[in-house]
């Protein structure tokens, strides 16, 4: 089996079309659609969150800015550009499996799960700093007498928005170390290409959301 | 045209007996099949838990069970009724068989996305089955804060994982729905040509991949909060209890249309084919739906009249929750002009169906009366609420539910049932409906609260009224379990085409192929073209 370029897979798309569809473009697009949808509901499911964030933050100001102010900002703007950085990886994974080039594709992939395994590392370090200042709510949080009791607000919200993302880029990296098992594995170039578009939108999309979560909880 | 009916050799019920062939299927008539065991396995235990408080509320005491046993059983009565049997109900059952039929398809989308989320319903099924026999959970199946965030000592965080967990289901079916309806219809299917079921599936899907997720985070916090004691609802840190109410109706006022659009599909396929008529204003049906997808998010301040919120918003709620009754009314219209001069005959889909424009006339009309700030003020959390929404849920989604389950019965299984046990059953379930639930109109309004244990003496000549209708109901319910079940050894042959109905899925064999269709279909013409030369006249 040729390991370098699998441009010329006519041969396999035949199997590559699951038989509920009626031809590869209707295969792809349903693919598709179904990530755009799903990430619909993931925009629900952290807009919540982030609803109740946002008003907290308008009625208690002070406490959520004194809060702010405890969290690392280096190491957040580090997990900013680390993230972006998995995004432009997992961005040419997508355009090398275009065009077919399966150790290409691989080294993007790996690349992207260092550096999604690397946000996950400073995060949980990050919240071993916050755990031994104290900032863990729950009875042994201790913070500045004005702030409370809102800044343990500001602090449960962090954790579980954060928390939440974090669960996210989990399932993520994940994802992309079976994905890159099976490119290395499986001879199956359209499908191929198809899902790492598709984990890539997911990937994308779990991005965003730390680009909306950390000017919210870090900068502002 | 009389020629003896013989079952297709090969469909999708023969293919493979094993029981791996079933728990491993891909093919969305066996996972509808699944489902439609499933959710009557919750359907029982959710109206077990009624018979037993109804037989309470017979008497003005607390004399059958201690009161916080009640509060359970109203809990479990509505959290596996609403979440295990009303939401999947039409969608998962009705919607998985027929949306490939109906847009010409082989399967849907994504068949073992639509396999798993059966198995996610079975995970959360059991979640909450093990919530309630290890003592239950008796918050109400709306959860306010903080008493189920802090305060109660029942098994909140199990039911409200089994909850999350069954939400996901619901978003994956939705899911598959959308893309299949956009992505996968046959040639010559345009949208305006789609039965008026498979505009309702489209709209409820819509409702739910927008607003499940909501209600997922909102029960994830009440667990973070209950196991890991980290406050999110607490007033001792400055949130406002009304966060969770909220959060919490905005995903639960939605879900009520997630749980009626499909019933109204429905009627608008059996209404058409019992009159011989073509659905009149079609367009205007079909975009209703997507009016109230969209109206129905903007209204949830509706159920929080009370509770404390700005009166502005109070009144702005109000307001739009008078608009949200007209997409829902222009059914009704539409309706009830397809009737009109149509060739009507009576079967079982058929008394179903006109008793469900008639008891969610009464709900929905009921309704205003509740969307109206100054009666609200009266009537809320009474007995005049649990009326208002069991007959759009009872005399409405579940008398649809049942249309459905004729109507579509020797499609699936290739047997009719007996016609006139089903008609005798209808009858007996609409009696009993109306028995049950319209006292309960006027005991609201007498002013006797909801989910109360014991009320004055002076309610009890209602409340017995109310509890001799719920054992007719039940008796009405119990009938087409059997029947039905001697139909799929006993049921006349039904042939392809019974009802001669239009649509596509009643041009293929009965039961389908698993490929649903010998011949990939096209499609030349409208959905309801009842005066065409091939439909004969019923019977």
């Amino acid at each position: 089996m040729s390991t370098t370029d699998l441009s010329a897979n006519t041969r396999n798309d035949a199997t590559d079309l699951q038989p509920q569809f009626a031809n590869l473009a209707q295969q792809h697009v349903a693919g598709q659609l179904g990530m755009w949808v799903f990430l619909v509901t993931e925009l629900m499911f952290f807009g919540g969150m982030f609803c109740s964030y946002t008003i907290y933050r308008g009625r208690y100001f002070e406490a959520f800015r004194a809060g702010s102010e405890h969290l690392k900002i280096a190491l957040g703007t580090t997990n900013t550009a680390v993230l972006l950085g998995s995004s432009l990886t997992v961005a040419l994974a997508v355009r090398a499996a275009k065009s077919g080039r399966r150790s290409l594709v691989v080294g993007w992939l790996l690349a992207t799960i260092v550096l999604g395994t690397t946000f996950l590392v400073i995060k949980f370090t990050e919240w071993g700093l916050e755990y031994h200042e104290s900032l863990l709510p729950g009875w042994a949080f201790s913070f500045e007498e004005k702030y409370l009791p809102e800044a343990q607000l500001f602090f449960s919200l962090y954790f579980i928005m954060t928390g939440v993302h974090g669960l996210h880029m989990i399932i993520g990296v994940a994802a992309w170390l079976c994905l890159t098992a099976w490119v290395w594995r499986v001879d199956a170039s359209n499908r191929r290409a198809t899902a790492i578009e598709i984990t890539g939108l997911y990937w994308h999309f779990v991005d965003i959301i730390w680009i909306f979560l950390f000017p919210l909880l870090y900068l502002i | 045209m009389n020629a003896k009916i013989v079952e297709p050799r090969e469909h999708f019920l023969n293919e493979g007996y094993s029981v791996r062939s079933w728990l491993l299927t891909r093919d969305h008539k066996r996972i509808a099949i699944l489902f439609l065991i499933s959710i009557t396995l919750f359907f029982i235990v959710g109206g077990t838990a009624a018979v037993i408080f109804r037989l309470d509320l017979m008497t003005p005491e607390a004399d059958l069970v201690q009161s916080e046993t009640y509060n359970k059983l109203f809990t479990i009565h509505g959290v596996t009724m609403v979440f295990f049997f009303l939401i999947p109900s039409i969608p998962a059952v009705f919607g998985n068989f027929l949306v490939p039929l109906m847009i010409g398809a082989k399967d849907l989308a994504f068949p073992r996305i639509n396999l798993l989320s059966w198995y996610i319903y079975v995970l959360g099924g059991v979640f909450t089955l093990w919530a309630i026999l290890s003592g239950g959970v008796d918050t109400g199946w709306t959860f306010y804060t903080p008493y189920s965030s802090t305060y109660s000592n029942t098994h909140v965080m199990a039911t409200a994982i089994g909850i999350f967990i069954v939400g996901f289901s619901s978003i994956l079916t939705a899911l598959n729905f959308i893309v299949s309806i956009h992505t996968m219809r046959a040639p010559g299917m345009t949208w305006f040509r789609l039965p008026l079921f498979i505009w309702s599936t489209y709209a409820t899907s819509l409702i739910v991949v927008l607003g499940t997720p909501v209600l997922a985070i909102v029960l994830a916090l009440v667990a973070v909060e209950r196991g890991l004691r980290i406050g999110i609802f607490d007033p001792a840190l400055g949130v406002d209890p009304l966060l969770f109410q909220h959060l919490f109706w905005f995903y639960s006022h939605p879900a009520v249309y997630i749980m009626i659009l499909p019933g109204m599909g429905v009627i608008s396929e059996v209404v058409p084919c019992f009159s011989r008529k073509p659905i009149f204003g079609y367009s205007f049906v079909a975009f209703s739906s997507l009016g109230i997808a969209l109206l129905g998010f903007l209204v949830w301040g509706h159920h929080m009249f009370v509770s404390g919120q700005s009166p502005y918003a109070a009144a702005v709620f109000s307001l739009l929750s008078f608009s949200v009754a007209i997409p829902s009314a222009i059914k009704v219209f539409n309706w009830t002009a397809t009737l009109f001069q149509g060739w009507v005959s009576y079967a079982t889909p058929m008394l179903y169906s006109l008793g469900f424009i008639g008891l969610f006339t009464i709900g929905g009309l009921t309704g205003m009366f509740l969307a109206t700030l100054a009666v609200d003020v009266h009537v809320h959390d009474t007995y005049f609420v649990v009326a208002h929404f069991h007959y759009i849920m009872v005399g409405g989604m579940v008398m649809a539910y049942m249309a459905a389950l004729h109507f579509w019965w020797p499609k699936m299984t290739g047997r009719l049932y007996p016609e006139a046990w089903g008609r005798l059953s209808a009858l007996v379930i609409f009696l009993g409906f109306n028995l049950t639930f319209f006292p309960q109109f006027l005991l609201g309004y007498l002013g006797m609260p909801r989910r109360y244990h014991v009320y004055p003496p002076e309610f009890q000549v209602l409340n017995v009224m109310s509890s001799a209708g719920a054992s007719i109901l039940a008796v009405g319910y119990l009938l087409p379990l059997v029947y039905l079940s001697w139909s799929l050894k006993y049921g006349r042959l039904s042939g392809d085409n019974p009802w001669h109905a239009t649509g596509l899925e009643w041009q293929t064999t009965s039961p389908p192929p698993t490929e649903n269709f010998q011949h990939p279909p096209r499609v030349t013409r409208g959905p309801y073209e009842y005066d065409g030369p091939e439909c004969q006249h019923a019977q």
